[in-house]
């Protein structure tokens, strides 16, 4: 604090004479940094270190038990990238990723749209559905849900059974991978759609209105005005709202461990996230889950480039 | 068709989407209230007619206080401690030019971008080698950590939106700077420190994925707790009991999350406006 004091009359001389945002030059910041920067470094920082020596180390069981680890190069991930369980887990987690993305930014900015369009009481209502069901924690509502799709109480089956659209008795939904992905669908899609709703509210409100009246008496027609004028100014916040939900779904587990753990079949059910997991923690291959755990980093990170340079663009 | 009918019309879309969406809410709140014999009749009744109690008197056993102490220890420890380390980096990164700061910014940036899934192998071999593995201190650790690179980013822009012409105004009145600061500044920062405690609370409150690994099963959080409850074979569970345990995990993140949540958009948007 004091550094940060003492520091200033010189500074303020050779502060640079942007108007809006002055900082100050000083190296007292770097107090201000330190905790946090320390946090990072022990619970994050260390981690990753520590996860990319053990990619490429044999460390099993028997390393747990105190056997020295054995260095053997790329042998973990060339064991990894030639196994076509592997390749079947990263292609699952990226269809199931596009369609839940898809799907939920599809949805959420329809919602956002219907905002814009009613009066105030059908609006409220709809926030506040949206608001319980975006803050409703994971686990809960997985319950919830559980509780909809069970086998034998079930209001689905017996809501399907009883509009005749077939005999849903004692269904069960989890048993088959591609049902049990229906039901982590709309699980997951669910609860992500608030978000974007909210976002894409809160960034149409923000179109001028001139301008989409300035559309309206150039006779732009309602998707004319949605491609030329409502699109390009939420789009900003749509982009960053895609990121987010990106790498969201693409390493959800919350919600498949969970399905997982009620009559999922794991070994054709796991994505990214469930998959290390079992390396891992189920099986100690603390090597290969490292080596695919990396695989995952980096497929995120090039997923999400973009969106960190253009936010990068912004600060430099 | 005219300008009001049209929305009337829509009205009604909104009204039924606000109702599709929030029934599985409304479906747990229905069964926590009912008897364990209505929730299996074959014909479900939509509405608690048998209006009860005793699942909640079920449901909070010796394992939801034990597992109510660990959840609030670990919220409690990593929100203290985020708001701080993260108030303090914002107002560095905000307030200060200085050598580092745009990587500073491109570090947490990243580390946002880092599934937990990635990590959580490692972080798991170093809470046990230190250990942490199945304590507070190891799980508020990871938790901090994880919230961090988002309150900074949250905090950052509050602390922005503050114009830094009101603290040198109050210098020329013969302030120092702390004292500028803390009079000027920090009570206009109240908000977003609010929202910050508010998002590192859900988070810590509502995390499944590293509990269920570094807890062991004596050793629950509330969401390990509940998801204990349906675990057992399906003849077993006691769905209004679990029915009444999700209402009681969910009802303080409803409440802090309704009183935050238009803070939370507002920073976001503005963030991702300028962006």
């Amino acid at each position: 604090m004091s550094q940060v004091t003492t520091a200033a009359p010189v500074d303020s001389v050779q502060q640079s004479p942007a108007p809006t945002r002055r900082r100050r030059r000083t190296g007292g910041a770097y107090w201000f940094l330190l905790p946090a920067i320390v946090l990072l470094l022990v619970a994050e920082g260390y981690p990753l270190v520590r996860q990319v020596i053990m990619s490429f180390q044999e460390f099993g069981r028997a390393q747990q038990f105190g056997a020295p680890p054995e260095w053997v190069g790329l042998e973990n991930y060339r064991v990894l990238f030639a196994d076509p369980q592997m390749w079947a887990v990263v292609a699952r987690s990226l269809a199931f990723c596009l369609v839940a993305v898809g799907l939920t930014m599809l949805i959420g900015t329809a919602f956002a749209l219907v905002m814009m369009r009613v009066d105030r009481t059908p609006r409220v209502l709809l926030q506040i559905s949206m608001l319980l069901c975006w803050a409703m924690p994971v686990i809960a509502a997985m319950t919830a849900w559980q509780w909809l799709f069970d086998t034998r109480y079930g209001l689905v089956n017996w809501l399907l059974t009883n509009l005749g659209v077939g005999d849903f008795t004692r269904h069960n939904w989890l048993i088959e991978p591609l049902s049990f992905f229906l039901v982590a669908t709309i699980i997951v899609v669910w609860m992500s759609v608030p978000f974007v709703a909210f976002t894409a509210y809160a960034a149409l409100t923000q179109v001028p209105e001139e301008a989409l009246e300035a559309g309206q008496i150039d006779g732009a027609n309602a998707w004319q005005r949605w491609r030329f004028i409502i699109y390009p100014s939420i789009r900003p916040a749509l982009t960053i709202v895609l990121m987010l939900q990106i790498v969201w779904d693409l390493r959800v587990f919350a919600q498949i461990h969970y399905l997982q753990g009620i009559g999922g079949v794991p070994s054709e059910t796991h994505l990214l996230g469930t998959y290390i997991y079992t390396l891992g923690v189920g099986q100690s291959e603390y090597g290969m889950a490292s080596a695919f755990a990396l695989f995952v980093l980096v497929l995120t990170l090039a997923l999400t480039a973009h969106y960190v340079r253009s936010l990068l663009r912004e600060e430099s | 068709m005219s300008r009001t009918t049209k929305r009337r019309l829509w009205g009604g879309v909104a009204i039924a989407i606000a109702l599709a969406w929030i029934f599985p809410v409304y479906w747990v709140l229905n069964g926590a209230f009912q008897p364990v014999e209505a929730l299996r009749s074959p014909t479900p009744s939509f509405i608690p007619t048998d209006f009860t109690l005793a699942a909640f008197d079920r449901a909070i056993d010796e394992q939801f206080w034990a597992s109510l102490r660990l959840s609030l220890s670990v919220t409690l420890i990593c929100v203290a401690l985020a708001v701080v380390c993260a108030f303090v980096a914002a107002v560095a990164i905000s307030r200060f030019r200085f050598r580092g700061r745009v990587s500073f910014i491109i570090v947490v940036l990243t580390i946002q971008m880092i599934p937990p899934e990635a990590l959580f192998i490692s972080q798991y071999r170093m809470l046990n080698d230190w250990s942490l593995y199945n304590t507070v201190g190891g799980l508020s650790l990871l938790y901090i950590a994880a919230v961090l690179p988002f309150t900074v980013w949250l905090l950052r822009g509050f602390v922005d939106g503050i114009p830094v012409e009101l603290e040198e105004a109050a210098m020329v009145d013969g302030c120092s700077r702390v004292r500028a600061f803390f009079t000027i500044t920090f009570p206009l920062l109240a908000p977003g420190l609010i929202a910050s405690g508010v998002f590192a609370f859900l988070q810590a409150w509502n995390e499944y994925t590293l509990a269920v690994v570094v807890m062991e099963p004596d050793n629950r959080t509330l969401p390990l707790w509940l998801r204990g409850m349906t675990t057992v074979s399906n003849e077993a569970i006691d769905w209004p009991a679990v029915m009444a345990g999700s209402v009681l995990v969910a009802l303080p993140v409803i409440i802090f999350f309704l009183i935050v949540q238009t803070k939370m958009t507002q920073g976001l948007v503005s963030g991702a406006v300028k962006g």
